[in-house]
Order: C-alpha cells, then sequence, then structure tokens
C-alpha cells in the first residue's frame, strides 16, 4: 500500500470510528445487568421487558406510529403533487415555497407554528398541532425526490402516450404513477422516518397533552441517564435500518440522486 | 386544469402552515408582551421587542458564541469530513455505496439517541456541560451533512488533473493544495451551510451537553416562548436568527459560484 493510501485509510477509519463508538456503547449497555451506565456487569434483558411494562412509553410509541403513518401518508401525496408541479410548470414561486422550510433551521418552524396555532387559531396544541407540524416538514422531502426521479425520465414517453390519444388523467395513471412509485415509497418511506425522528418541531408543538417517543426520551434523559433509555434507542435503531433497507430495496436510484 | 390541480393543494397547505406562520412571527416581534404572556391586545405597533434586544450586551454575546460555535464545528466537520469523502470518491463503484451507506447509518438513528451517546460517553470522564462537550454532539449530529456534499464533489474531479501536476514535478502536498482543495471549495461551501445554519438554531444539544454558559440563541428563543412566555421578544429573536439564515446562504451561494467560476479557470 503507498504511503498516501495508508494515511487516508487511517483517517477514514478514526472518523468511522468516531461515528459508530457511540452508538455501539448505547446498544451494548442496553443489554447490560446494572442500574448504572458505568461499568459492564453481565448481560440481561430486563430493560427491554421493563420497557414493555412502561405504559407511558407504549402510549408514546403508538402516538409516534400513528402521527408518522399519517403524516407521511398526506406528505406523499402533497410532495408528489408539488414535485410533479416544480418539474413540469416552471412557477419561479413554488420551490421555493416547498424547499425553505427544508432549509431553515428547526426551531423556526417549531416557534412559528406555535405562534399561529395557540395565537390564530386557538387552537389547543396536542395530535392534531403535530400532525400538521410534521406533514409541512415533510412535503418538500418528498417533493425533491419526485421532482430528482422525474428530471431522470425521458419526456417523449409522456408525448407518445398524448400523440396515442390518452387523456391527461389516462397518462398519470398509466405512465406517470408507476414510473414515480420508487420515489413515492422512497418518499413515505423518508417522511415516515423524519416524524418518528423529529423531536425539535414536535418540542413545540405538543402541548402538555400528547407524547411522542422523542420527547418521552428527552424527558427521561433530562431527569437521569438510564439502561431504559439504551433499550428504546436499540429499538428506535433497529426500526430505521429496517426502513432504510427497504428503502434502499425499493428505490436504490431515487435515493443516491438525493444523497 | 391539471396544472392546478397539482399545484393548488400543497400550494394552499404550504400557505397556510408555512407562510402565514412565518409572516405572524414577523407581526409578533412588533407586538407587546401580555401580562400573562403571549400577545397584549393589539394597540400599535411596538419596537419594545427590538430595543430591549439592542440594549442588553447579554443577546450580543449570546449571538457572538452561536457564531463561533457554530464556524468551529464547521471548521472541525471539514477537517474531519475530508479524508473520509477523499477515500469515498477515489473508491471502486462497488465499495463506494458500501462506505456511503456505513456514513448515512449512524445519521439514521434518532437525533437525541446521537446525544445521549455521548452523555455516556463524556459523562464518566467528567467532560459533561463543557463547551467542549457542545462542539463534540454538535459535529457528531451534523457530521455527514459535510461528508456527502464534499464526497459528491470530489467524485467529479477528473483524475488527469492530478497527474498533469504530477508530469509538471508537483509534490503530493502541492497537488493537493493547488489542485483538488480550490476544486473542493464549491462542496466545502454547500457542506458548511449545512452544518453552520442548523447549529446556529440548534437548542438541544447545548441543554443537554452543555453548561449554563453554553447557550445558544436557539436556546435563547426556546427560553422565551416556553419558560418566560415572552412571544414578542422570541419572536425578534426568530426573526434576527433568519436574517442572520438568509444572509449566509446568500453569501454561500455567491461563494460558491465564485467557486465554481474557479472550477472553469482551472479545468
Amino acid at each position: 500500500m503507498k504511503r498516501s493510501a495508508f494515511w487516508l485509510w487511517s483517517a477514514s477509519l478514526a472518523v468511522y470510528a468516531f461515528l459508530y463508538i457511540p452508538l455501539a456503547v448505547v446498544v451494548l449497555f442496553s443489554f447490560n445487568d446494572s442500574m448504572l451506565n458505568a461499568q459492564w456487569v453481565g448481560f440481561t434483558l430486563d430493560w427491554y421487558g421493563k420497557l414493555l411494562g412502561d405504559g407511558e412509553m407504549l402510549r408514546a410509541a403508538a402516538n409516534s406510529l400513528l402521527i408518522a403513518l399519517l403524516s407521511s401518508s398526506i406528505s406523499t401525496v402533497l410532495g408528489a403533487m408539488a414535485g410533479l408541479a416544480m418539474h413540469r410548470y416552471r412557477f419561479r414561486w413554488l420551490p421555493l415555497l416547498v424547499l425553505t422550510p427544508v432549509a431553515m433551521p428547526e426551531i423556526l418552524l417549531g416557534v412559528s407554528l406555535l405562534l399561529f396555532f395557540r395565537q390564530s387559531l386557538d387552537l389547543t396544541l396536542g395530535f392534531l398541532s403535530i400532525l400538521i407540524a410534521h406533514t409541512t416538514f415533510s412535503i418538500g422531502f418528498v417533493a425533491v425526490i419526485v421532482r430528482a426521479r422525474l428530471a431522470g425520465m425521458d419526456e417523449s414517453i409522456f408525448e407518445a402516450a398524448r400523440d396515442l390519444g390518452a387523456s391527461p388523467w389516462l397518462t398519470f395513471r398509466r405512465i406517470t404513477l408507476p414510473l414515480i412509485l420508487p420515489a413515492l415509497v422512497a418518499g413515505f418511506l423518508m417522511s415516515f422516518t423524519l416524524s418518528i425522528d423529529d423531536f425539535v418541531i414536535t418540542f413545540f408543538v405538543a402541548g402538555v397533552g400528547v407524547t411522542t417517543l422523542p420527547l418521552q426520551i428527552y424527558s427521561m434523559i433530562k431527569v437521569a441517564v438510564t439502561p431504559e433509555v439504551n433499550a428504546v434507542s436499540t429499538l428506535l435503531m433497529a426500526l430505521t435500518l429496517t426502513l432504510i433497507f427497504f428503502a434502499s430495496r425499493f428505490a436504490p436510484d431515487v435515493l443516491k440522486e438525493r444523497g | 386544469m391539471a396544472k392546478w390541480f397539482v399545484t393548488l393543494p400543497p400550494t394552499l397547505f404550504l400557505l397556510a402552515f408555512f407562510l402565514a406562520p412565518a409572516l405572524i412571527v414577523v407581526a409578533a416581534g412588533f407586538r407587546e408582551p401580555g401580562e400573562f404572556g403571549g400577545l397584549a391586545p393589539f394597540a400599535a405597533p411596538s419596537t419594545e421587542a427590538y430595543r430591549f434586544l439592542l440594549g442588553d450586551a447579554i443577546y450580543a454575546e449570546i449571538f457572538a458564541r452561536s457564531f463561533l460555535v457554530a464556524g468551529l464545528s464547521t471548521l472541525i466537520c471539514v477537517v474531519l469530513a475530508y479524508p473520509l469523502a477523499w477515500l469515498i470518491a477515489k473508491s471502486p463503484k462497488k465499495r463506494r455505496d458500501l462506505l456511503v451507506l456505513l456514513v448515512i447509518l449512524p445519521f439514521a438513528s434518532n437525533f437525541l439517541v446521537r446525544i445521549y451517546a455521548w452523555i455516556m460517553l463524556l459523562g464518566p470522564a467528567g467532560l459533561l456541560y463543557t463547551p467542549f462537550a457542545v462542539i463534540v454532539g454538535m459535529v457528531y449530529v451534523h457530521l455527514p451533512f459535510m461528508i456527502l456534499p464534499l464526497y459528491i464533489n470530489l467524485e467529479k474531479h477528473d483524475p488527469a488533473l492530478l497527474e498533469a501536476a504530477q508530469d509538471l514535478g508537483a509534490s503530493a502536498w502541492t497537488r493537493f493544495w493547488r489542485v483538488t482543495f480550490p476544486l473542493s471549495l464549491p462542496g466545502i461551501f454547500s457542506g458548511s451551510a449545512l452544518v453552520f445554519i442548523p447549529v446556529l438554531g440548534m437548542f438541544a444539544v447545548p441543554e443537554l451537553l452543555g453548561g449554563t454558559g453554553d447557550l445558544l440563541i436557539g436556546n435563547l428563543i426556546k427560553e422565551q416562548f416556553l419558560d418566560n412566555r415572552d412571544w414578542p421578544l422570541g419572536s425578534a429573536l426568530s426573526i434576527l436568527l433568519t436574517v442572520a439564515v438568509l444572509a449566509l446562504a446568500g453569501l454561500t451561494a455567491w461563494a460558491a459560484r465564485r467557486g465554481l467560476h474557479g472550477t472553469e479557470a482551472v479545468s
């Protein structure tokens, strides 16, 4: 191996270690038979068992799942529309409206929605406000994925369909929809992950009544560090990995274009 | 028909739940705080919140600290991301996909889990609640945002340029600084925007890993909206953060364009 290649590999391995060691420690200690995280005592599944008996945690998980399912369904439909519109009709203001929420610091979207829900709508914060907020920040991600998929396509397919007398609706159903399906699946999984993971925006629009998994984790971390957090973190990692696995199986090209 | 059928629903949704809330924040910055929090009944536009912000040096200090933390985190991200991005860009196609996936995976775990991991590691080491912990957390959470754009940039470089430099007698060091690095500036700029801007508004990392002296703009905003319930002040702070972000975004776009012109000159 050349000396420069050796240095490059060493430096890169160090950075990979930096990325992985902290998470490996969390996973490892979720099986540690001790109240304290400081040292390894022995193997146990107790912390996972404890999670199953933790009603608050289970309710938070159920909320997270339901909100993620609903918000990613809505944002997949709206995001796909936005992606199609950005690709086909060149409104200059549309990308700005769709993509700015993605580019801004999350806290700004969080506080502006808090102010809007409480001040303008006088809405009680909870399930609905979280659902709307998650949909708002996911639309842009879906739109980008759908637009990227469309950009890689040969326009003549759509022209051919029209020339053969297909109505716009038929063209959409028989040509466009099957072609963008991988992007829709990827977009759905992406917004699902974003919704399950979101802490910052949810923190502002959740109010006191409804809690989600990240909010629950946050309050646990703030109070004390317990192995139960390791266990729920490990489960959450496993869930995300599964989702990514499916996303990459369904739509490898689309994910690559986004990255 | 089809045009408005696909354009209107997302547009209306975002006008209602993105643009309208943003405008309300702007308006709230010119209101007065209510007696029990929130906003007082509207009488006349007020600049009280802004005068308060400008009148107290603590706010300028927190803004300065936020920019410092964001700048330092970005710089460390560049240094850590460079070798990895380069390795990925130079790898054969098949291995490249695997190496990219290995960068994305940890980043796909929950944001709080990633912060929590550092509480576990830094706590026993006695480094928790220090500025060091804040920087480590910021870098850890945002590093992939630097690696990916940089890798995409480096991948596009024409190896012939480096060969030419070598033929002309340039050392490895010179080849890097005179060829690769200048060509990679657009990648560094877009990565920097993706790191700097979120760090600027972050409140969770300083809150969970930092001490009381490490609070940033994000913490200040959160405090005004949720704890003090001084909505006009919180709004004014959000507007200042937005202005800073927009200025930075504009600057990055300009710098990236200049970087690209540089690229054209070289190639």
